[in-house]
C-alpha cells in the first residue's frame, strides 16, 4: 500500500543541554536544540521551510511549553510555507506527524519539528518568587472542574487509578511495575545526558516515598529542563543529508476512539493507547517479533506498561509476567526497552525524548549504550496527557 | 458539613449548576435524555446515544461502586492536606457514568476496589462537592 509514511524521514537530530534547574531561558534551549537538528541534517536555516511543535501556547502552567512555533520563526527569521503548533493532537508525537503530512502533501520540503520543558527552573522561579504565575487562582473549568476540587491534581493520581484497577482486576504485583523503573535506570547509567544515572535496587524502588499509591517517587518521571528537535525531510532528500542516511516511517498510529478523559473511559488501559496501537499495526505488515526496540512512554511507570500490553507485545492482562524479572525489556532481551533510561532517569522530555533514542539507536550512535543487535526498527509512543499516538520508524 | 478553609472549585455555568449545588437538598443530580434516558455525564448539550436535544435534570440513589483508588500522600495544594484518598466510582444506575471523588469515612486498610459506597457533600461557598463514604455503616470512620 502506498503510504504518507513513506515520504518523509528524520535527516537531523538535535538535544539542547537537559537538567534539573538550568536557570536557562527555554527559548535559548529552544534554539540550541533546533539550530544543533538543521546542522545534524547538513542544512542552513535558509532550508527550512516548515515549522512544528507541541503544545505551542498554552493556557496553563507555561513550564510545559519553552517555545511557541511563531518565537522559533521569529528568532532565527525563518520564511516558512507552513507552520503549527497545539495541544490538541495525537500526543506530543502528533507535531512530527504532522511535520511528516506537510512533507507528503508538498507544502514543505525540511520541516523543523521541536518540544521544549523547562518545568524545573520554572517551579524553582515560581518558588524563590521571581516571576508570579498569572493563571491558577480562578474557578476551574474544563476537564479540570472534574478533579482538582478533590485534590486529583496531578496526573500521578489520575494514573495511579487506573494502575490500582489494572492490579485489582489482572494480578499485577508492585514488583514486576517495578521492573520498568529499575530497566530505565540501568540504562540511564550508559546515557551522558541522564538526569539520574545511580544504581537503583528493588528494595530501593519498593521503600521509595510514597507519592500515590501505588506509585512511589521512583514510578514518577523527572521534570526537568530540555529541548529536543528534529528535521524531518522529504525522503528524497535523505542522501544529500549530512548522513547520506536517515530514519524513515513505517507507520502511524493518530488514531483516537475513546472518550478524551480520566474516568469515563475503558478502565483496563490508559486513554489514547487503543486506537493508537492498533492503527499503528493496521499500516504495515510488519509484526511485532519484525521489532529491535521499543521507546514507550513512561511519565509514569504504568503508561510503558500500558503501551507493551496494548500494542500486542503481550495478551491481555499478561503485561505482568512479560515484566516479570525484567530480562525481556533489558538491552540485551527481546525487545530492549527505553534504552536512555526513559523519562523516569533520563528526564521529561515529553514525548520527543523517545523518538530521538529511537533515532540514535537506529543510526547506530548510541556510543556506550548502542544496542548490540543492530537494530533496524523500533515503536516509540507518546503520551501523559490525552491522547497518545505512536511510531514504528525504520533505518533507511 | 461545611468547611472553613478554600479549595480550588468548579465555575459554576448553565451546563453544571445543577450538578454542583444538587448537594443543597442532599441529591446526587446528572443529566438525562429525556427522549432514551441515558445519562450524561461531564454534561454536554447532546445525548451520546441517540443525539436528541431534549434532556432534563434526573436524581439518582447516590449509591456507587468503587472501581479505582489512590491513597494521595503528597501535598499538591497547601488547602488540602494529605493524605486524602482519591476514587473513581460507578454509579448505580449506569454504570459507564462514574466520577472521579473523595472517598471518605473510610479507614485506608478497608479501601477496597468493588466495595459499596453512597453520596455525602462537602459544602464550600456555592458549591456542594459530591464525595463518597462506605455504604455499610459498620465500615465508616468519624472523620474525612
Amino acid at each position: 500500500m502506498e503510504k504518507f509514511e513513506d515520504k518523509s524521514a528524520v535527516t537531523g537530530l538535535g538535544m539542547s543541554d537537559i537538567g534539573r534547574r538550568l536557570m536557562r531561558d527555554p527559548l535559548g534551549l529552544t534554539l540550541d536544540a533546533c539550530l544543533d537538528a538543521i546542522e545534524d541534517a547538513g542544512l542552513t536555516r535558509a532550508d527550512i521551510d516548515g515549522v512544528s511543535t507541541y503544545p505551542g501556547v498554552v493556557g496553563g502552567a507555561p513550564g510545559i511549553s519553552g517555545a511557541s512555533a511563531w518565537d522559533v520563526c521569529d528568532a532565527l527569521r525563518l520564511d516558512v510555507n507552513w507552520f503549527n503548533s497545539g495541544l490538541e493532537q495525537s500526543g506530543q508525537l502528533g507535531s512530527v506527524v504532522n511535520a511528516m503530512l506537510a512533507v507528503a502533501t508538498g507544502l514543505c520540503r525540511h520541516v523543523l519539528c521541536f518540544r521544549t520543558v523547562w518545568e524545573a527552573t520554572y517551579t524553582e522561579l515560581q518558588r524563590s518568587g521571581q516571576i508570579r504565575y498569572s493563571g491558577g487562582a480562578g474557578r476551574l473549568s474544563g476537564g479540570m472542574e472534574w478533579r482538582i476540587p478533590y485534590g486529583a491534581a496531578s496526573a500521578s493520581n489520575w494514573i495511579a487509578m487506573y494502575c490500582s484497577h489494572y492490579m485489582h482486576r489482572y494480578g499485577l504485583t508492585k514488583e514486576q511495575l517495578g521492573q520498568i523503573a529499575l530497566n530505565g535506570r540501568r540504562n540511564a547509567a550508559l546515557t551522558p545526558y541522564a538526569i539520574y544515572k545511580d544504581p537503583m535496587t528493588m528494595d530501593d524502588y519498593l521503600n521509595a516515598r510514597v507519592i500515590s499509591t501505588p506509585f512511589g517517587l521512583y514510578d514518577c518521571d523527572v521534570p526537568c529542563d530540555a529541548s529536543v528537535a528534529f528535521v524531518i525531510s522529504h525522503v528524497d532528500a535523505v542522501k544529500d543529508s549530512r548522513r547520506g542516511r536517515g530514519i524513515g516511517f513505517e507507520a502511524v498510529g493518530t488514531a483516537n476512539t475513546e472518550r478524551v478523559s480520566w474516568d469515563q473511559g475503558d478502565l483496563r488501559y490508559l486513554p489514547g493507547v487503543k486506537g493508537a496501537a492498533d492503527m499503528l499495526w493496521s499500516r504495515t505488515d510488519l509484526r511485532h517479533k519484525d521489532i529491535d526496540t521499543a521507546q514507550l512512554y513512561d511519565g509514569f511507570s504504568f503508561n510503558a506498561l500500558c503501551w507493551l500490553e496494548r500494542l500486542g507485545f503481550c495478551g491481555e492482562g499478561e503485561v505482568g509476567a512479560f515484566l516479570e524479572g525484567g530480562t525481556r525489556i533489558a538491552r540485551d532481551g527481546e525487545l530492549p526497552l527505553n534504552t536512555n533510561g526513559g523519562q523516569l532517569s533520563a528526564g521529561r522530555m515529553h514525548g520527543y525524548g523517545f523518538l530521538h533514542e529511537a533515532c540514535v539507536q537506529l543510526l547506530g550512535e548510541g556510543g556506550e549504550r548502542q544496542l548490540p543487535n543492530e537494530p533496524r526498527t523500533a515503536v516509540c509512543s507518546a503520551g501523559g496527557g490525552v491522547p497518545g499516538g505512536v511510531l514504528l520508524v525504520k533505518a533507511l | 458539613m461545611s468547611k472553613q478553609f478554600k479549595r480550588p472549585l468548579p465555575q459554576l455555568t448553565d451546563r453544571n449548576r445543577f450538578f454542583w449545588t444538587a448537594g443543597e437538598e442532599g441529591t446526587l443530580r446528572f443529566l438525562r435524555c429525556s427522549d432514551c434516558a441515558n445519562l450524561i455525564h461531564p454534561p454536554v448539550p447532546v445525548c451520546d446515544k441517540c443525539l436528541s436535544r431534549q434532556q432534563e435534570v434526573a436524581d439518582v440513589s447516590g449509591r456507587a461502586t468503587l472501581v479505582a483508588v489512590t491513597v494521595n500522600e503528597q501535598m499538591w495544594m497547601p488547602m488540602i492536606e494529605p493524605p486524602y484518598v482519591i476514587g473513581i466510582v460507578e454509579i448505580e444506575e449506569q454504570p459507564d457514568v462514574r466520577l472521579t471523588t473523595n472517598i471518605v469515612q473510610c479507614a485506608h486498610e478497608d479501601l477496597a476496589i468493588g466495595m459499596a459506597l453512597e453520596v455525602a457533600f462537602e459544602h464550600y461557598e456555592d458549591v456542594y462537592l459530591p464525595v463518597f463514604r462506605p455504604a455499610d455503616p459498620a465500615l465508616r470512620t468519624e472523620a474525612g
